[in-house]
């Protein structure tokens, strides 16, 4: 009976320094990617690669849902708003979520849907199939071969693809609500440019995306990296991948939305 | 060729990032090139903003002419003291003007309206409106109206009563 007892204890024990231990390592292989430099050849080559891949390839998704997005963003505000007499405020209503939240954090699941999962199998199956080991033996260090241009494709792409995201959703909304619904668009567009300023909502919703997308990519270029070298390791990483950022994305936004626009 | 093919498409990528950046900033957040264009400084102090907050516009006759900048509470008159940005060209506002605080339409947002006054001398930067105006509180109105009705209520219902003691 204590024997049982203490097994389990150790387990807990074990499996706690573990987790530990995993963290630790994403912090070193986040260092080891990051700083030093690639000299066999150019690095600038590969992220423009990697830019490609999880960029150029993801911007059809993040455009379809921005329009869908932002038209039913405009729809719905309308219904509620048109009732209290001051449907000219749709435009207003559409630029600060979309900006403050729904930009940063829709673009960032999709990421980790479309990029992030692709990414971890990926690597998954570059250590399943020995290709990381192999480029070890030859001297060329994997963090710097192939997880560093992942995370600045990554980190590089996200924003640029929220601030698409967010303009294909006001254009989205305009068209809903200005040109079906008949608000008028001096006052659409005025009522927005009056209640967004640069400073702290465009701004800060960049900021948002920056720490996603360095959050989304750094959880994916660990979970390939530290995935199990077989066929169930590989689909688990990307499951864990597509879990696990969608997670910190929703609750790492609670913290800045609390931090730059909650006043807490 | 195909890597060629990536970089146009790399690049085509990030123009329409940065290019959706440059329209956040000037189509949707009112961002201008030219910075803080030329202003001065006006104070005016009203008894209560209601929710006037910074950034709300300052009009002549409907026509924008600047920008609250800061409100803060006057600690020794307890009135809130508003600081007005007002466009360098306007600098013929007449000492004897009012600044009072208006609401765009019924739940729209609050504004500071200026009415011209009709003196030769006109408000220098730094200077402090002599006549204001508060905001309008909808509670306050209910309320007054309220008592009114009320009281008139109380009347009418006497005259009924006194009726029905006829009956």
């Amino acid at each position: 009976m204590t024997a049982q007892l203490f097994n389990k204890l150790a387990k807990l024990g074990s499996a706690g320094i573990e987790f530990i231990r995993s963290i630790g390592f994403s912090g070193i292989m986040l260092v080891r990617s990051i700083c030093g430099r690639y000299k066999h050849g150019s690095m600038s080559a590969l992220i423009v690669e990697q830019l490609y891949a999880s960029g150029v390839l993801s911007l059809i998704i993040i455009c379809i849902s921005g329009i869908f997005i932002g038209m039913v963003l405009g729809l719905q505000g309308y219904t509620i708003l048109n009732r209290y007499g001051s449907s000219n405020a749709v435009g207003q209503l559409v630029a600060l979520s979309l900006l403050r939240e729904l930009g940063p954090v829709v673009t960032a699941l999709l990421f980790a849907g479309r990029a992030g999962s692709a990414l971890a199998a990926e690597i998954a199956l570059m250590k399943a199939t020995e290709q990381l080991s192999s480029m070890e033996m030859i001297g060329v260090d994997p963090f710097r071969r192939i997880i560093a241009p992942r995370f600045w494709g990554g980190l590089i792409s996200l924003p640029l693809l929220n601030c698409i995201f967010i303009i294909v959703g006001i254009w989205g909304s305009s068209v809903v609500g200005v040109d079906w619904l008949g608000i008028d668009s001096g006052s659409f567009w005025v009522n927005m440019q009056n209640a967004v300023s640069f400073e702290s909502d465009v701004f800060g919703g960049i900021i948002k995306s920056v720490v996603f997308g360095f959050v989304v990519t750094w959880i994916a270029v660990f979970q390939g990296y530290t995935a199990t070298p077989t066929a169930e390791g590989t689909s688990l990483s990307t499951t864990r991948t597509v879990v696990y950022s969608s997670l910190a994305v929703l609750g790492l936004d609670f913290i800045l939305t609390a931090v730059m626009f909650g006043g807490l | 060729m195909r890597i060629r093919a990536i970089e146009t498409g790399v690049g085509i990528f990030m123009l329409a990032g940065i290019f959706s950046l440059i329209l956040l900033g000037f189509k949707v957040s009112n961002l201008s090139l030219t910075p803080n264009h030329q202003t001065y400084t006006l104070y005016a102090e009203f008894d209560n903003i209601g929710s006037l907050n910074d950034r709300a516009r300052i009009a002549i006759g409907g026509v924008t002419i600047g920008r609250v900048s800061n409100i803060i509470l006057n600690k020794k008159t307890y009135m809130a003291k508003v600081t007005l940005n007002i466009d360098n060209k306007i600098d013929n506002i007449p000492v004897d003007s009012t600044a009072a605080i208006m609401t765009a339409g019924l739940l729209g947002e609050k504004y500071i309206a200026i009415s011209i006054g009709g003196e030769n001398r006109y408000l220098k930067p730094g200077d402090t409106f002599s006549d204001t105006q508060s905001a309008l509180i909808l509670e306050n109105l209910i309320g007054k109206f309220l008592l009114k009705s009320g009281a008139s209520g109380a009347q009418s219902n006497t005259v009924i009563s006194g009726n029905h003691e006829q009956f």
